[in-house]
C-alpha cells in the first residue's frame, strides 16, 4: 500500500538552515547536511531543500550543498529556490537532486513547467504554491509570500497539472509558522481539483495536525520544518502515532 | 580485483544518485556510453528517469539499443530503464528493447498519477536475489507500469498489481529506485553487485 510521506523541509539561507515565522524573522536552525542525514536515518520519507533567499536575491541554488546532501542521504530530495530555466534544472539534477521545485518563476513563465516536464519527466517537477486566504478566496503569492497576485489557488493548480507538473507543494500562508494545524479544507479541495500528489505545508504543531492533514486534508505528504529542527516532534514518534491512528506510513 | 560497474549514461535523468549510492557501498560506478567500456564491465546498471520516446531516441543515436540486449553480465534496469527493457510502452507509443516479454501501460485516472512515494513489494519467488533483502518499502515515482508477466519476480499494488521487479537470465529490472530507498534499497543494490 502506498504510504503517506513525512517531509522535513530545510530552508536554506547562506548555507545554513533557517526557519521564519510567517515567512519573516529568520532564525538559525543548523547545518543542512547534518540535519539531512539525521532525518534520513530517522525515517523521513523525503527531504525538501529550499534556498529561500534565491528568488529575491537572484542567487543560484547552492549546487555544492546539493551535491553534499545527495552524497550523504539515501532518500529522495527536492531542491527549490531561484530556478528559472531548463539549464538551472539540469545543473541540479546532475548534482544529485531528484526533483526540483518552482514557484514564482512558474507563475511568471508557465511554459517553464512544460519545458522541464518534457525534458526531464513530470515526476521531477514540483510546483510550489504559496497562497493566502483573503475574503474567502485563496490567492497565490510570490517571492516567498511577499507579492500578492490575482491568481486563484485552485485555478492555478489545475493549470500546472495541465502543463505537466508531477506534484504540488501547497503552503498556506495563513497557517505557516502558527503551529495551529494545516489548511485542511483547502487541501481536501485541492485533491478534488487535481489528480496529482499534494504535499501539505504550513501549520504543523502537533502529532494530531499531521494526522488531520491526511485524514481530513487528504494530503499525500506533509511537510514541516521547525517542529523537526527544534526537536519538538521526532519522526519515529510521529510515524508511530500515525500508524496507531490508522494512517499508512513507512516504518523502518 | 576491483569490480567494474558501468552506469549507462545516455543523457537521461539523474544518474548521479546511483553513482553516489554505489560510493556509499564502497564501489565505484563509471558513467559511460562507450560500448567497449560497457561490454567489459562486471555489472551494468541501466538507469533512466524521464520520457520514454526521447530516452529511446538517445539510446539509438549511440547504438546502445542494439548493444544492451546482447550483454552477458548482470544488467540492472532501474525505473524507465526497466520499462525500456520491455516490449512496448504506451508512453508516446514507444517500442522497447524486448528483453522482458511484457508491456508498459499508463495508470488510470482513478488514482493520483504519478504513483509517488513508498510502497511495499511482494516477492513471487523466495529464491530471487532481492528477496534476500529484508522486506520493506521501496521508493516509487512513475506514471506507467509494466504488466505482470512470466518474468515478474515482485509485485506492488497501486489500484492494480504490477511488476515491481522483473528478471530474465542475466537481466534484472526494478520499477522502484533502490538508490533512493534507504537501507532496504541499498541491500538490493548490494545483492545485485554480489550476483
Amino acid at each position: 500500500m502506498l504510504t503517506k510521506r513525512i517531509i522535513p523541509c530545510l530552508d536554506i539561507k547562506n548555507g545554513r538552515t533557517v526557519k521564519g515565522i510567517n515567512f519573516l524573522e529568520l532564525k538559525d536552525a543548523g547545518d543542512p547536511v547534518e540535519l539531512a542525514l539525521k532525518y534520513s536515518l530517522e525515517g523521513a520519507d523525503e527531504l525538501v531543500f529550499l534556498d529561500i533567499s534565491a528568488t529575491e536575491e537572484r542567487r543560484k541554488t547552492l549546487v555544492q550543498l546539493v551535491q553534499k546532501v545527495a552524497q550523504t542521504i539515501t532518500i529522495p530530495f527536492t531542491v527549490g529556490g531561484g530556478i528559472s530555466s531548463v539549464e538551472d534544472v539540469e545543473l541540479l539534477l546532475k548534482n544529485g537532486a531528484d526533483k526540483i521545485s518552482i514557484n514564482s518563476s512558474a507563475v511568471k513563465n508557465p511554459k517553464l513547467i512544460s519545458e522541464i516536464s518534457k525534458n526531464f519527466g513530470s515526476q521531477c517537477v514540483v510546483v510550489a504554491i504559496d497562497a493566502k486566504l483573503i475574503n474567502e478566496n485563496w490567492k497565490v503569492h510570490l517571492v516567498g509570500g511577499k507579492v500578492a497576485t490575482e491568481l486563484d489557488l485552485f485555478d492555478w493548480a489545475k493549470k500546472v497539472e495541465e502543463l505537466g507538473a508531477g506534484e504540488i507543494l501547497f503552503t498556506s500562508m495563513n497557517n505557516d509558522g502558527t503551529k495551529n494545524g494545516f489548511a485542511n479544507e483547502a487541501l481536501a479541495q485541492l485533491s478534488k481539483t487535481v489528480n496529482l500528489p499534494i504535499i501539505a505545508s504550513g501549520g504543523a504543531g502537533t502529532l494530531q495536525h499531521f494526522e488531520e492533514a491526511f485524514s481530513i486534508g487528504n494530503a499525500d505528504a506533509a511537510l514541516a520544518a521547525s517542529v523537526f529542527h527544534y526537536n519538538e516532534i521526532s519522526i519515529p514518534n510521529l510515524k508511530k502515532y500515525l500508524k496507531t491512528a490508522g494512517i499508512p506510513v513507512r516504518i523502518q | 580485483m576491483k569490480m567494474k560497474i558501468a552506469i549507462i549514461d545516455y543523457g537521461a535523468g539523474n544518474i548521479k544518485s546511483i553513482q553516489f549510492a554505489l560510493n556509499r557501498l564502497g564501489f565505484e560506478g563509471i558513467l559511460t556510453n562507450n560500448p567497449n567500456e560497457i561490454c567489459s564491465a562486471d555489472k551494468v546498471i541501466f538507469p533512466g528517469v524521464g520520457e520514454a520516446s526521447s530516452a529511446m531516441k538517445k539510446l539509438k543515436i549511440s547504438g546502445l539499443d542494439k548493444l544492451i540486449p546482447t550483454l552477458k553480465q548482470p544488467v540492472l534496469g532501474i525505473c524507465l530503464g526497466m520499462q525500456l527493457m520491455c516490449n512496448h510502452t504506451e508512453e508516446s507509443d514507444t517500442k522497447g528493447l524486448g528483453i522482458f516479454d511484457t508491456n508498459v501501460v499508463q495508470f488510470s485516472n482513478l488514482v493520483k498519477v504519478p504513483h509517488m512515494g513508498w510502497n511495499d513489494i511482494k516477492t513471487a519467488d523466495e529464491e530471487q536475489f532481492f528477496c534476500r533483502a529484508s522486506t520493506g518499502f521501496m521508493y516509487f515515482v512513475h506514471s506507467f507500469y509494466a504488466e505482470i508477466c512470466q518474468e515478474t519476480i515482485a509485485t506492488t499494488h497501486y489500484l492494480t498489481d504490477f511488476s515491481a521487479a522483473l528478471q530474465k537470465d542475466n537481466f534484472y529490472g526494478v520499477q522502484f529506485h533502490p538508490e533512493k530507498s534507504g537501507m532496504v534499497g541499498e541491500q538490493i543494490l548490494k545483492n545485485f553487485l554480489n550476483l
